[in-house]
């Protein structure tokens, strides 16, 4: 079974916003609620870097171990999804994921959020019909064979995703094309010279 | 170098030996330049991943991910998402993940279950606590028909509040495999709405509740000695106590601090269009939970006392009166203050026809 993963190659990308928009396309979500998110740090100094942001789908996701309705599950290629029929607009798995994923459509008095909206890795979610699937949760790719559009679109090939094998292994060879001597990853403790390409996407 | 050596044909040659020359001359400096293109090429191949690292654009350093994971943001952060306040890393919310789902639920389970076996042990080894001396049926006002309201209101907000609250941290592990996702889904929504929306009714009358009894509940010398003898559990006789004894008062103070921080902590918790961040409302969670397990393991307390534990306290809530033994044998000091008034169920039911309102022709004594 394949490991889903998305992974961003900070040195790649240009922060163009491609992928945000491709998301919005794609899924159709509510006015207000952005999936992917590209931030900026260093911002017009030298040293400026861009990374796109969205569901990581974590291995052991902290949203699933905290949500009160146990609303999450993992499919088989290890994408993490929701049911919107229990989630209850608590906001916990907004308090625990570490990449501010969950987003709520309302904020409003009496902790009234409604239903929470992430990334699904475009594998759509748990519905009765096709038409359900879309309006809830948008587009099944997936199903259809196909990547994220965000990744898929993306115009410098910044943002992967795939199996995490295959997405480590086209990352090997461009740290290894570039020959940063710790992974592109800067001070990675866990990297040594005799290993260019150690894995920063799966255990840095 | 090449530079250098490339400028010599530049020099134009003025006789035919100087053209020689300048002939030899030219195919030497080819000769060079041709060799040192092969060295540089040679050069340029072993240099690659040094080169590239000191002309690419600096990777992020070691003190830019510190700052990541600390959560400060400069100037120059920027986020495409409208409207958003937060850091590239949440890292506090693995420390929250941790805190609740390895400490607060597990040892909340513990200190209500505890709570429920340890009371359970006493009412099965040493039993309820009856009067030592016979009823002499004449009865003394205790509680107002006002105070017993807002206590009824306020410990059935309390007990809706932690059974809903208990079913938001501990329902998935029981009731989705229990009763199905039709059911769970309705329960675990209703949950979270009674709870929201009752919160701040509770607080507010909790608030209430406490300023109406704080005057009862002003702690005494003779409270401390209360303590000491267990409220009467260690040695022989009763303790002294006034209106309230040492333990009702260590509960209204319990309410008075900790309830108030749930209280708060709850409001931080149910008002999010306020625009409290992220971390806010995971401490704001943490102290909540931590304060209502807490509240709700010593509330079980308070519940058998005041009913199963203790003969004749329920009474007092319930109809306003107790009697007059009950009155001596656990308020002593309040009984000594009141103790005239005292009245056979006779003299009240004339009094209740006589100004036809029971409850509000007699004033509370204390």
């Amino acid at each position: 079974m394949a490991q889903m993963k998305f992974m961003c190659d900070a040195e790649r990308c240009i922060e163009c916003n491609g992928c945000v928009t491709a998301c919005k396309n794609a899924n159709d979500v509510e006015w207000g609620i952005q999936r992917r998110r590209v931030v900026t740090l260093n911002d017009g100094e030298a040293d400026e870097m861009s990374i796109s942001v969205a569901c990581m789908h974590c291995d052991d996701a902290p949203c699933m171990a905290v949500c009160p309705t146990d609303c999450f599950y993992k499919t088989d290629d290890g994408i993490v999804l929701h049911d919107k029929d229990l989630c209850i607009g608590c906001g916990y798995c907004l308090y625990a994921c570490p990449f501010g994923a969950p987003q709520f459509p309302q904020q409003n008095a009496f902790g009234e959020r409604g239903k929470m909206d992430k990334c699904t890795f475009c594998a759509g979610g748990p519905a009765e019909s096709k038409e359900e699937e879309y309006q809830k949760y948008g587009s099944n790719r997936i199903a259809e064979g196909k990547l994220p559009l965000c990744a898929e679109m993306c115009s410098t090939k910044a943002l992967l995703a795939g199996d995490a094998q295959d997405v480590a292994d086209i990352f090997r060879q461009r740290v290894v094309h570039r020959g940063h001597k710790d992974g592109a990853w800067s001070n990675n403790p866990q990297a040594s010279a005799d290993n260019l390409a150690y894995d920063a996407a799966r255990k840095g | 170098m090449n530079l250098l050596t490339a400028q010599a044909p530049i020099r134009v040659p003025r006789s035919g030996k100087g053209l020689a020359l300048g002939i030899w001359r030219f195919l030497v400096v080819a000769l060079v330049l041709m060799l040192s293109l092969g060295f540089t090429q040679l050069a340029v191949a072993q240099a690659e991943p040094d080169r590239e690292m000191r002309t690419a654009a600096p990777s992020i350093s070691a003190d830019q991910w510190r700052q990541v994971r600390s959560g400060e943001t400069d100037a120059n952060f920027r986020d495409s998402r409208f409207d958003s306040n937060y850091n590239l890393i949440n890292s506090s919310g693995e420390t929250w993940r941790q805190l609740r789902n390895r400490w607060v639920s597990p040892f909340g389970l513990i200190a209500i279950g505890g709570m429920i076996a340890v009371i359970a042990l006493f009412y099965f080894i040493v039993g309820r606590k009856r009067l030592d001396e016979p009823r002499t049926g004449r009865k003394l006002f205790r509680w107002s028909l006002l105070m017993r309201s807002l206590h009824w209101t306020v410990a059935t907000l309390f007990i809706t509040l932690a059974l809903t609250g208990l079913n938001l941290l501990f329902g998935k592990f029981v009731f989705r495999t229990l009763f199905g996702d039709a059911v769970w889904a309705w329960m675990i929504s209703a949950s979270k709405v009674l709870h929201n929306y009752l919160g701040p009714i509770f607080g507010v009358l909790l608030v209430v509740l406490l300023i109406s009894l704080l005057k009862d509940n002003i702690p005494k010398k003779h409270d401390w000695v209360w303590f000491k003898k267990g409220g009467g559990l260690v040695g022989k006789g009763h303790v002294d106590a006034g209106f309230a004894n040492g333990g009702e008062k260590a509960w209204y103070w319990l309410l008075a601090s900790v309830g108030l921080i749930v209280v708060a902590s709850g409001f931080v918790l149910d008002f999010p269009n306020y625009g409290q961040g992220r971390d806010t409302m995971q401490w704001a969670n943490i102290i909540h939970a931590i304060g209502a397990l807490g509240l709700t393991a010593v509330s079980i307390g308070h519940i058998y006392i005041g009913t199963l534990g203790t003969e004749g306290s329920i009474e007092g809530m319930t109809t306003g009166y107790v009697d007059e033994t009950w009155a001596k044998e656990h308020h002593n000091l309040w009984y000594e203050e009141v103790k005239d008034q005292a009245m056979s169920e006779e003299e009240m039911a004339a009094q209740k026809t006589g100004s036809n309102s029971g409850g509000a022709s007699a004033t509370k004594p204390s």
